[in-house]
């Protein structure tokens, strides 16, 4: 890596404007879409423009992404990356993953809200005795919450079967992304493309065990978002992850790409490691997600 | 408590001071009439003394230092920036002075927060935006709305003594009884705040709170919706009478007697057949109270927030749908159930009037028959 | 605040392109730094504008100019605006004018993140102020948006409130990660962390508390667009969940998000004070400690706001103990400040001026919201005016004062003019007077059982009342003073030497005023940092 002494930095550039255009259009987009769909006041034909909005955010914002970090790239070719520079992007990435952990954390926190307080509440528990006997008088707390205060009931999910099964693979997973990286700075690129490719592969797995288990859930057990708390805190839980699991998967896809131009050297691969990083942190966030989704 | 006591006593001398003019104001927390909310006064005249000490403390210190420590005073400024000792003293001190403010403030909240053994149990529930007062062991319960008339509102009448803080049925108390208070609500959550008992509980939907308070002088006592519910959560007034304990009863005995006739007497009317001249005034008088917050009196509603009724589909339409809107209402919206809020000849009347107003000339007359049997 | 515009690097150009290609594609920490500010200076005046109309409503008893739905908006937008949009973009702005230049960096870390987080917020604001013109008006349930008025209550357009929380989200993250690396990474040699000046460090903290919480402002917000169009029922009752949930998550995210508002505050109060008082600031560890044990308070107190929600006892005590224990901290810091000046050399420039009036409002705010602490006496306060009385001390006097103090301390570093000193202090004097005309009454308003968020009110608190508006139309005058003396500073005036301030002391006032482009391209030489952080020893 070149030890320019400077601190390189760039004197202007387009994509954060595109960048912020990109995501306004996404966003307004996505609310007007939603908002059309479920029309509150009535007469609101008038929202035709959302789906063209919205497509075209996230396709100038993908189109964000590669000038971008096609830019990044060039300039990290070209060595205007100092050591410096390198550390800023590597605390970047990690103080990026602390907030994503917070964004989970919340909704675990109310996943516990939910089992340890609101529904116990309902139920007559902790002093709210009348909150029972007066409102909900036949609602039984248990969890997975199979009826709901309301009488909506579901089944609940087991722990031990593809849920298991997804859980070892992103473990697996996790290794094999080190392999890959030990490879790297072992300058092994036969053995960093392999491990790499294997990892991909698992991710890949992982997410269509996933979909098979929605579909399973929504048809055979007739759980929805829509089936009280437990659906609710469930699905989102695993659908956040999932997505995250796939924008990991699309980085990673991403990577092999450069490793197959033969970017990256053993000192200079900042890139890969970030994508490293984010994946072990998905597959922490599942480990909590099997825990205490699935399995208690 | 002694500093409160000499506190307390300033304030009355600057409140009777002030309040010798013309308008009476209240500079200071109510003191009202109960145990508890004397406890609360004194509570605030402790933390706000200290608060004052302190105040004069640091300001003090800082005041002096800008007069005797400027530059045409000092040429020479002193260079010190640390001193351990000093600032141990004034990390502990007022930590010291936290717990004597915490002690107090601990155990009124625990008797609070002690709702057992009460005498007499009232169910409040909150909806947009009323009251609706059930005492549980009597087994009866009504609602209670503001009754300020909306001309005073809009400034086109003279605003009466107790403007925005009356209301047409209040809830009635004993006095030297433990009551306890369940708060539950239908829509969004409200807040029930009757500041001279020091009380306030937060309704939540779905959920029950409770709370308690005990009265010791008969009397009117007012309060309000203390939590944003929507377009008229300035306009949900609580209302208290206190009476005593005899008294109280006598009340009691009589309201279940007037809802036993009342109920005969609404058979009665329902069973009669009203005619158009009937029921239209009846009807406008239920509309201005329930309706015309929302629908506006001259049924133009409100552009995108609430329908129009003159001309609307629903209310020129077939009468089914308007008596099924009317009775259950449209779901998550403040348009609310109105069967069991209103008698069979008043819904009769208001929808009868909706389809005879402001341009609408179905010249339907809806019985209080059909409403009974569409319940 | 664009005096360094003709340099090097920029000849100075003309025409509509080279304005776009400078002030949107810039990647430079001053240049953003001056765009958050007049970004944030407009939003304090619309949400200021705003304020008059809620003021002229309460002016008197009845419905005067607003229909009781339109109020609920104004007062909404209002403290929507003036947190996302005028206090934190303010100080983000401060943060990317200074920070580099006060640890010797020669930008911040990022900086075309750090262009990023600017220009979304435009466009969340635009999306937030479009609900005014929806069907169905705008959000009118308050800053902050309980469910379930804001869920199933909700107007249509709560989607693009929700939508533009989460771009404020993203540009707030974003930034925050941007100045905790900048100042983590980028520090010049031998600025150690505990040389750096007050105002870094209060900064370093504000960061870690936005990366912590924003998120969980975005959850909070994404479970209300669920709950509202996909089925689920996080806060409603009938599936299992609890409306108050959504006050737990919103809390957890809104107690930091008040310090979030105040620690810049504090760390400008830290630098000014010491400059006119001539002596080094009193006890600068004990301030960065004080500062930690704010923040970490801070994630442990949110149940104060929920108190008449109906929480067990247990919880409601320990709410109450963690609040009261802030107390503790926030004091040493006061007593710093005042033994700061104790047998200093003082001079009373309009930085200084505010700074004081900084100090003893706040304080007197932090007093108030000690009184809240108390839980029975909350349920008297709770949603009462005296609520509103509490926050406004803390956030005007406070937050808004101490970024005018930072404004006025170093317009002339950016500029190179010298603002009017008199008519600073005509600004000073007329806001200290009109702040508390306006929300010293709201204090005894509130004693007396006026809640907020009322259109209306009952005769008793007329007189209070009244008092409060003309006192906030006067405060608003006082505004547009500011702005004169703003532009007429940046448009001219005396020359402004590079130290500014006789006793200031730290890097920004060894480089030339006003600031060129680019500083510290090369690290700068910190043998005399001893001085950067006024610990003179
Ligand atoms: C900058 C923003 C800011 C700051 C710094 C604070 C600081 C504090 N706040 Fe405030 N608060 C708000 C902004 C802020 N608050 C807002 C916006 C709301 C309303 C939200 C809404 O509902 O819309 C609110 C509401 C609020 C409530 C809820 C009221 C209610 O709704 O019922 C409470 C209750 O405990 C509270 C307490 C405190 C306390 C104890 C502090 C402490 O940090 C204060 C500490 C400081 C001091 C105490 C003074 C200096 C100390 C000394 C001189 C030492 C010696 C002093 C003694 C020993 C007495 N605040
Ligand atoms: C930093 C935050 C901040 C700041 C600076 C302010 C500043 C002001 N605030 Fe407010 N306020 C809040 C944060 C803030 N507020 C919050 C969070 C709430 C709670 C909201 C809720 O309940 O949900 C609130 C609520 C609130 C209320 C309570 C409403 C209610 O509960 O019913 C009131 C009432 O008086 C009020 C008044 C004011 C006034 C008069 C000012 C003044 O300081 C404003 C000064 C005036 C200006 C800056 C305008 C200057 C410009 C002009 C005068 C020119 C006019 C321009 C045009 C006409 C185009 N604010
Ligand atoms: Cu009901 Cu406010
Ligand atoms: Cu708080």
């Amino acid at each position: 890596m070149s030890e320019t002494p400077r601190y390189y930095v760039p004197h202007s550039s387009v994509w954060p404007i595109v960048g912020s255009v990109a995501l306004f259009l996404t966003a307004f987009g996505a609310a007007s879409l939603i908002h059309q769909s479920t029309a509150k006041v009535a007469g609101e034909a008038h929202f035709g423009f959302a789906a063209p909005v919205f497509y075209t955010g996230l396709a100038v914002l993908a189109l964000m992404m590669f000038g971008w970090f096609g830019t990044v790239i060039r300039e990290s070719l070209q060595g205007l990356v100092s050591r410096q520079l390198d550390r800023s992007y590597r605390m970047g990435m990690l103080w990026f993953i602390v907030s994503e952990v917070m964004f989970f954390a919340a909704f675990f926190g109310a996943l516990f809200y939910a089992r340890m307080i609101s529904v116990p509440w309902l139920a007559g528990a902790g002093g709210k005795l009348e909150t029972h006997l007066i409102l909900w008088p036949d609602f039984a707390d248990t969890w997975p919450l199979f009826m709901t205060p309301g009488g909506t009931a579901s089944e609940a999910m087991q722990a031990w079967g593809l849920p298991f099964i997804n859980t070892v693979i992103l473990v697996t997973s996790s290794g094999t992304i080190t392999f890959a990286h030990w490879a790297l700075k072992r300058n092994h690129r036969f053995g960093l493309k392999l491990w790499l490719g294997v990892t991909i592969a698992l991710g890949i797995c992982f997410l269509t065990l996933q979909a098979i288990e929605y579909s399973h859930a929504w048809r055979e057990l007739g759980l929805s978002l829509g089936s009280g708390i437990y659906g609710s805190t469930f699905f989102m839980l695993t659908g956040f992850h999932g997505s995250h699991v796939t924008l990991g998967v699309i980085m990673m896809t991403i990577m092999m790409l450069r490793v197959l131009r033969g970017h990256f050297t053993p000192e200079n691969h900042f890139a890969f490691e970030a994508t490293s990083w984010y994946w072990h942190f998905v597959d922490v966030i599942w480990l909590f997600l099997f825990t205490f989704v699935y399995w208690f | 408590m002694r500093i409160a006591k000499l506190h307390a006593l300033g304030v009355s001398i600057v409140t009777s001071a002030w309040s010798s003019q013309a308008c009476a104001v209240a500079w200071d927390l109510r003191e009202g009439v109960t145990d508890m909310s004397r406890r609360i006064q004194a509570l605030h005249h402790m933390s706000f003394t200290v608060c004052v000490i302190v105040g004069i403390v640091v300001f003090g210190a800082m005041f002096y230092s800008i007069f005797a420590h400027r530059r045409s005073r000092r040429q020479e400024p002193a260079h010190f920036h640390e001193n351990s000792r000093l600032e141990a003293i004034w990390t502990l001190i007022p930590f010291l002075i936290l717990v004597g403010m915490a002690i107090p403030a601990t155990s009124a909240l625990m008797e609070i927060e002690d709702n057992s053994d009460a005498d007499l149990t009232v169910l409040i529930t909150a909806s947009q935006w009323k009251w609706h007062y059930q005492y549980v062991e009597a087994g009866f319960g009504y609602y209670s709305h503001i009754a300020t008339p909306r001309g005073q509102i809009d400034n086109k009448e003279r605003k009466g003594e107790h403007y925005l803080l009356e209301a047409d049925q209040p809830l009635v108390l004993p006095t030297d009884k433990k009551v306890r208070f369940l708060t539950t609500a239908r829509d969004v959550i409200h807040s029930w705040w009757v500041p001279d008992f020091g009380v306030k509980q937060d309704a939540v939907p779905g959920y029950i709170n409770e709370a308690w308070t005990r009265v010791d002088k008969p009397g009117v006592y007012r309060g309000q919706c203390a939590e944003l519910c929507g377009k008229d959560h300035a306009f949900m007034p609580i209302v208290v009478e206190v009476r005593r304990a005899a008294d109280f009863d006598r009340w009691l005995a009589g309201q279940r007697q007037a809802r036993a006739l009342a109920s005969q007497a609404a058979i009665a009317a329902r069973n009669k057949q009203w005619t158009m001249a009937e029921l239209l005034p009846l009807g406008e008088q239920v509309y201005l109270k329930h309706c015309a917050t929302c629908h506006q009196a001259d049924g133009v509603g409100q552009q995108g927030k609430y329908p129009a009724l003159a001309g609307s589909s629903i209310v020129t339409g077939p009468i089914e749908s308007h008596l099924n809107r009317v009775m259950n209402g449209k779901a998550d919206t403040e348009m609310q159930a109105w069967a069991p809020q209103l008698s069979d000849v008043d819904l009769a009347a208001v929808i009868t009037y909706e389809r005879n107003s402001w341009g609408n000339d179905t010249g339907v007359v809806v019985q209080p028959l059909t409403v009974y049997s569409a319940r | 605040m664009h005096a360094h515009s003709a340099t090097a690097e920029h000849p100075p150009k003309s025409g509509l392109r080279a304005f776009v290609a400078r002030w949107v594609l810039t990647t430079n920490h001053k240049e953003i730094g001056t765009l958050y500010l007049w970004l944030s200076f407009t939003l304090f005046f619309i949400a200021g504008a705003m304020a008059m109309v809620i003021r002229v409503e309460l002016f008197q008893p009845g419905l005067q100019l607003t229909e009781p739905n339109f109020y609920n908006q104004m007062v909404t937008l209002h403290g929507l605006i003036m947190v996302f949009g005028a206090v934190m973009p303010a100080f983000v702005g401060l943060a990317n004018w200074m920070i580099p230049i006060m640890i010797g960096a020669p930008d911040m870390a990022l900086p075309r993140i750090n262009n990023f987080s600017f220009w979304v917020l435009p466009f969340a604001f635009a999306m937030l102020l479009s609900s005014l013109f929806m069907e169905g008006g705008a959000p009118n349930f308050g800053w902050t948006f309980y469910a379930p008025l804001s869920t199933t209550f909700g107007p249509p357009s709560t989607d693009f409130f929700i939508f533009g929380v989460h771009l404020m989200g993203v540009s707030s993250v974003l930034g925050a990660i941007n100045i905790i690396v900048t100042i983590l990474n980028l520090r010049a040699p031998g600025m150690t962390l505990m040389k750096m000046p007050l105002f870094v460090w209060t900064w370093l903290i504000t960061a870690f508390l936005l990366i912590m919480v924003m998120p969980v402002l975005a959850a909070a917000v994404t479970m209300m667009l669920t709950d509202r169009h996909f089925g689920t029922s996080f806060f409603a009752a009938s599936g299992g969940g609890d409306p108050v949930m959504f006050q737990h998550i919103f809390w957890f995210f809104g107690h930091p998000e008040v310090y979030i508002m105040i620690l810049p505050g504090f760390g400008i109060a830290s630098q000014i004070i010491p400059t006119f008082a001539r002596k080094p600031l009193f006890g600068y560890r004990s301030m960065v400690y004080a500062t930690a044990a704010i923040a970490f308070l801070s994630f442990i107190v949110w149940g104060h706001h929920m108190f008449a929600t109906g929480m067990p006892l247990a919880a409601q005590l320990m709410f109450m103990y963690a609040t009261m224990l802030i107390a503790v901290p926030t004091g040493v810091k006061v007593f710093n400040w005042v033994a700061t000046m104790w047998r200093g050399s003082m001079t009373f420039e309009t930085p200084m001026l505010f700074a004081l009036g900084f100090v003893m409002m706040f304080t007197i705010g932090g007093f108030s919201g000690l009184m809240l602490a108390l839980v029975p006496a909350d349920f008297q306060y709770q949603d009462t005016f005296f609520v509103v009385a509490h926050f406004h001390y803390v956030l005007y006097p406070g937050a808004i004062f101490g970024t005018m103090a930072a404004v006025y301390y170093w317009l002339p570093k950016w500029t190179g003019h010298m603002y009017d000193e008199r008519l600073g202090k005509i600004h000073f004097w007329s806001a200290a007077i009109a702040v508390n005309l306006t929300f010293f009454p709201m204090h005894f308003s509130g004693l007396a059982g006026m809640p907020r968020r009322v259109v209306d009110y009952s005769l008793q608190f007329a007189d209070f009342n009244r008092i409060s508006s003309i006192g906030a139309v006067l405060l608003g005058l006082t505004q547009l003073l500011f702005l004169y003396i703003v532009i007429k500073t940046i448009r001219g005036g005396a020359k402004a030497s590079d130290q500014v301030w006789e006793g200031a002391q730290g890097l920004e006032w060894t480089i030339p005023s006003p600031a060129p482009l680019h500083t510290f391209q090369t690290p700068p030489d910190l043998a005399s940092v001893e001085q950067a952080n006024g610990l003179r020893t």
